[in-house]
């Protein structure tokens, strides 16, 4: 857990939903992105920190960097 | 002074808040306090979980369908037609057939899920569903000629209508295929998005040992991202290909577009408070069912309860009290795992789903409640 000073291309805000929300609608806009952009994905649910790397490390997207604010997790993706 | 109720959507859950504001407010509306109009597009009601059935020869689409006129109290002013806009400042919906738009003081949007299979480029030539009369239908043809090769069910989009229907159909199809002999000929495998076989974790988790052991294969971190219906491929974002004779697909799901037009939400589906229900976008504006984002399943027990507390609160509000009524999340399902089996779950934003063994008497209390939902519809239930 790191704090970043990435800025995203894009941000989703996924906060409130539960799982798999969240990385359903990261992988929803991962779709319609470009290569090299970076999706900023706003998650409160803990399973997210399994769902989001689980799910990059199968693609060749990369997950720059995953911050945890308290209130909820900061995912940063790059677009393969 | 009259406070007028539009409910806009004529299915579970604008059916069964209708008739229970009929009940509820009998004694205002019949003094002329409240009026309570409910808007459809089509002339009926829709009892979608009946698809199910359909691709298997048990069930037809007209099974499913009754006019909503026989179903809806008379206290209810019954409007059939398409609303083209919504107005949330000057509290007005607009009609395509009708001349004059339609004021409210309190609006439900219930308008349900679409289907958006043009989303995920060949999926709409190259597969079939079973959440639609016409899906299910053409499923039904293919599945029914079928006798050897590959059946692929493919959970393409989340959320979707009942989240448990993906598996339902996978161990449904196995079960069907063994009873006529067929099974060794046909191989069934069941995609989906992430990491485990369903959204949930506690069903994946009782999910999963049932399909290795009925020999179902298995593709997890599978997200659909091109269907050639020539080749008869389906290719997923991560890289995997999988070929199909036929590809039973769940495809991505939108709200409606008059909903996304207003702003009330993304894809049409509506930002509610999950506890309320209240849109969080918009003055007097509720969401229940499906087009309410709450985080619970798309369901037809989540869109009933959901009527149950926007009834409770909107009584509240036109008698100038307090709302109380909260939805806790409530969810019941039942889950076939064969053709004459079922299990069972009861869940809420607290507690977490436990399945139930599947049982013969579990298959058939879920085949008799398909039949007394038309008491649901009309309140009853």
């Amino acid at each position: 857990m790191t704090d970043t000073d990435i800025e995203p291309t894009d941000t989703v805000d996924a906060r409130g939903a539960a799982c798999p929300g969240p990385l359903m609608d990261l992988i929803g806009r991962v779709r319609s992105a470009n290569s090299g952009d970076v999706v900023l994905l706003l998650s409160d649910a803990e399973q997210s920190l399994t769902d989001v790397s689980e799910w990059v490390d199968e693609t060749d997207n990369e997950l720059l960097a995953v911050e945890e604010t308290g209130d909820d997790y900061r995912f940063y993706v790059e677009v393969a | 002074m009259t406070d007028r109720v539009a409910i806009l959507g004529g299915g579970t859950g604008g059916t069964v808040l209708a008739n229970g504001l009929a009940d509820r407010l009998a004694a205002e509306i019949d003094g002329g306090d409240v009026e309570v109009t409910l808007i459809n597009d089509g002339p009926d009601h829709v009892y979608k979980p009946v698809w199910l059935y359909v691709p298997f020869g048990q069930r037809e689409p007209a099974d499913g369908r009754r006019p909503l006129r026989e179903l809806v109290d008379s206290r209810i002013d019954l409007v059939v037609d398409r609303v083209t806009g919504i107005d949330t400042d000057a509290k007005e919906l607009a009609l395509r057939d009708a001349g004059a738009p339609l004021s409210y003081d309190y609006l439900v949007v219930a308008t349900g899920s679409t289907l958006a299979p043009d989303e995920v480029p060949g999926l709409a030539e190259g597969g079939h569903d079973y959440y639609s009369e016409s899906g299910a239908l053409a499923l039904r043809d293919d599945l029914l000629s079928m006798t050897e090769g590959h059946l692929v069910v493919s959970v393409v989009g989340t959320p979707h209508m009942c989240p448990a229907a993906p598996l339902e159909f996978a161990f449904m199809a196995d079960d069907w295929f063994r009873e006529r002999g067929l099974r060794e000929d046909v191989e069934v495998t069941y995609t989906y998005p992430i990491n485990r076989v369903h959204g949930n974790p506690h069903i994946a988790e009782w999910a999963e040992p049932i399909m290795t052991e009925r020999d179902i294969g298995v593709e997890t971190f599978f997200n659909a991202d091109s269907v050639d219906p020539d080749a008869k491929t389906v290719a997923s974002m991560e890289g995997t290909e999988i070929d199909y004779d036929v590809l039973a697909a769940i495809p991505p799901h939108r709200g409606v577009d008059v909903v996304a037009d207003a702003d009330l939400g993304d894809r049409g589906w509506v930002d509610v408070d999950k506890h309320t229900l209240e849109a969080e976008r918009a003055e007097n504006v509720y969401a229940i069912g499906d087009a309410a984002t709450t985080g619970v399943p798309k369901a037809g027990s989540v869109a009933h309860y959901q009527a149950g507390v926007v009834g409770r609160r909107l009584a509240s509000e036109v008698r100038g009290r307090p709302a109380t009524a909260t939805y806790d999340g409530k969810t019941l399902c039942f889950i076939e795992t064969g053709m004459d089996a079922a299990s069972f779950v009861e869940f809420d934003y607290e507690n977490p789903p436990s399945p139930a063994p599947p049982s013969e008497k579990l298959h058939w209390s879920k085949l008799a409640y398909n039949e007394s939902y038309w008491l649901t519809a009309r309140g009853l239930l």
